[in-house]
């Protein structure tokens, strides 16, 4: 057991291994390991920025969700209020139109019982003529009394 | 039990020579022959480059494929390492430094694997080595002295290296003659340096090399048991190795960190 040239086999041996180490062993490796390292937080930095998008477009959605039912809500109360005034629109037309229906049939009326009225004055003449000229046949002459006849229509 | 010595001394002295190989007289030592510093440990040498190919292979098949997609396993369990040698780095060096994350993961990871070979019955493959007429071999790369100082020494020229790099010559010169203790007591401060500095790495090549060392021992003493009992103590052992093997990579690395980021750091 004593020192020989084996120590000196044995450092030229060491310096070579660390020369390759150095040279191809340790570089590739590390880079590797760097560059998974780059990858794994990047990906991580992307997924957060993801999330953070999505709980933007959530937040927008849920906006204009907010937006949307409110315009619903003015469209239908509007619908409703047109609604409303076409049915007091057309409830006024109703009236109006029954009033001026009531007027025509009035004045139908009027001018049915008018002519009756005529009719029947025209036939209570002439049958009150017919009665009289039955009454006067034998002395009253029909020429003497029209004159009197006439003053009688003219009252009636 | 060991196919030369017939006693427990001769088994465990056995396993605790390595294949030597004297590179001045290109002959193999065998038994109680000495080498100078021309002698090679054959069996450490193999056994650390194949585990640092090992390592290598296994870590460029990763890196050669690495995607920033979804990882397979191998991708999956590399960089586990990356990260966790990454994040021991980044919690003890603040500096910008392109070489100090790799030479830590190369010490955690090679160590690891030399620890490891602990773990492999003692008697395995020194006995498939014998069949094929090889007569010593240990496997343990930490059990032996010049790996752990190998790496040590290297980690102490690294620190002198960034300590000129960063601040300069004269700079630090200034940090080893006045501190700490000021400009009026340098021939102590340069003593205390010293003794720093040397403290270094002994400490790092010892600690590894004493636990694993001690580790192989007792597998060894194990070994030397009676078949039944060997379970029962080698189990518990083995077990509790595995935290030591890990812990002591573990240690070796954040101790180079440490001592790195220092070197780049003014006191």
């Amino acid at each position: 057991m004593n020192f020989n040239a084996t120590l000196i086999g044995q450092m030229i041996t060491f310096g070579l291994l660390v020369l390759f180490t150095m040279k191809y062993v340790w570089p590739p490796i590390i880079q590797a390991m760097q560059d998974r390292q780059k990858r794994i937080a990047d990906g991580l930095a992307s997924a957060e920025r993801g999330m953070r998008e999505q709980e933007l477009a959530k937040a927008k959605a849920a906006q204009m969700l907010k937006e949307a039912k409110q315009q619903a809500t003015e469209i239908i109360a509007q619908a409703q209020k047109r609604a409303n005034e076409a049915i007091e629109q057309s409830k006024l037309e109703a009236r109006a139109e029954g009033d001026r229906q009531l007027v025509v049939a009035k004045t139908e009326i009027e001018q049915e019982v008018n002519r009756a009225r005529e009719q029947l004055r025209s036939q209570v003449i002439s049958l009150a003529v017919a009665g009289a000229s039955k009454v006067l046949k034998r002395e009253v002459d029909e020429a003497a009394n029209a004159a009197l006849l006439d003053d009688l229509i003219a009252q009636l | 039990m060991s196919e030369t010595g017939h006693s427990a001394t001769g088994y465990i002295v056995h396993h605790l020579t390595n294949l030597r190989f004297d590179l001045t007289q290109m002959k193999f030592l065998h038994g109680e022959e000495t080498g100078g510093f021309g002698v090679v440990h054959l069996d450490t040498m193999v056994f650390s480059i194949a585990l640092g190919s090992l390592f290598l292979w296994l870590f460029m098949k990763a890196a050669k494929s690495a995607t920033s997609d979804v990882p397979g396993p191998l991708q999956n369990f590399c960089e586990i390492m990356v990260e966790f040698v990454d994040t021991q780095v980044k919690d003890s060096f603040h500096g910008r430094n392109p070489v100090i994350a790799p030479l830590a993961l190369t010490i955690f990871i090679w160590v690891f694997l030399w620890n490891t070979m602990d773990l492999i019955p003692v008697d395995l493959l020194p006995a498939i080595a014998g069949v094929f007429g090889i007569p010593y071999l240990r496997t343990v790369p930490s059990t032996d002295l010049n790996s752990t100082f190998g790496l040590s020494i290297s980690v102490l020229l690294l620190l002198y290296y960034y300590s000129f790099k960063v601040k300069g010559p004269i700079h630090f010169s200034m940090e080893i003659l006045t501190h700490p203790f000021g400009i009026w007591l340098m021939p102590f401060n340069l003593l205390l340096r010293i003794v720093e500095d040397l403290a270094k790495p002994i400490s790092l090549g010892l600690r590894l090399f004493g636990n694993l060392y001690a580790g192989e021992l007792i597998f060894i003493l194990i070994a030397l048991l009676p078949w039944w009992l060997q379970f029962v103590l080698g189990w518990p052992w083995a077990v509790f190795h595995i935290l030591v093997i890990t812990l002591q990579a573990f240690i070796f690395m954040v101790l180079t960190i440490v001592y790195l980021s220092m070197a780049h750091e003014d006191h």
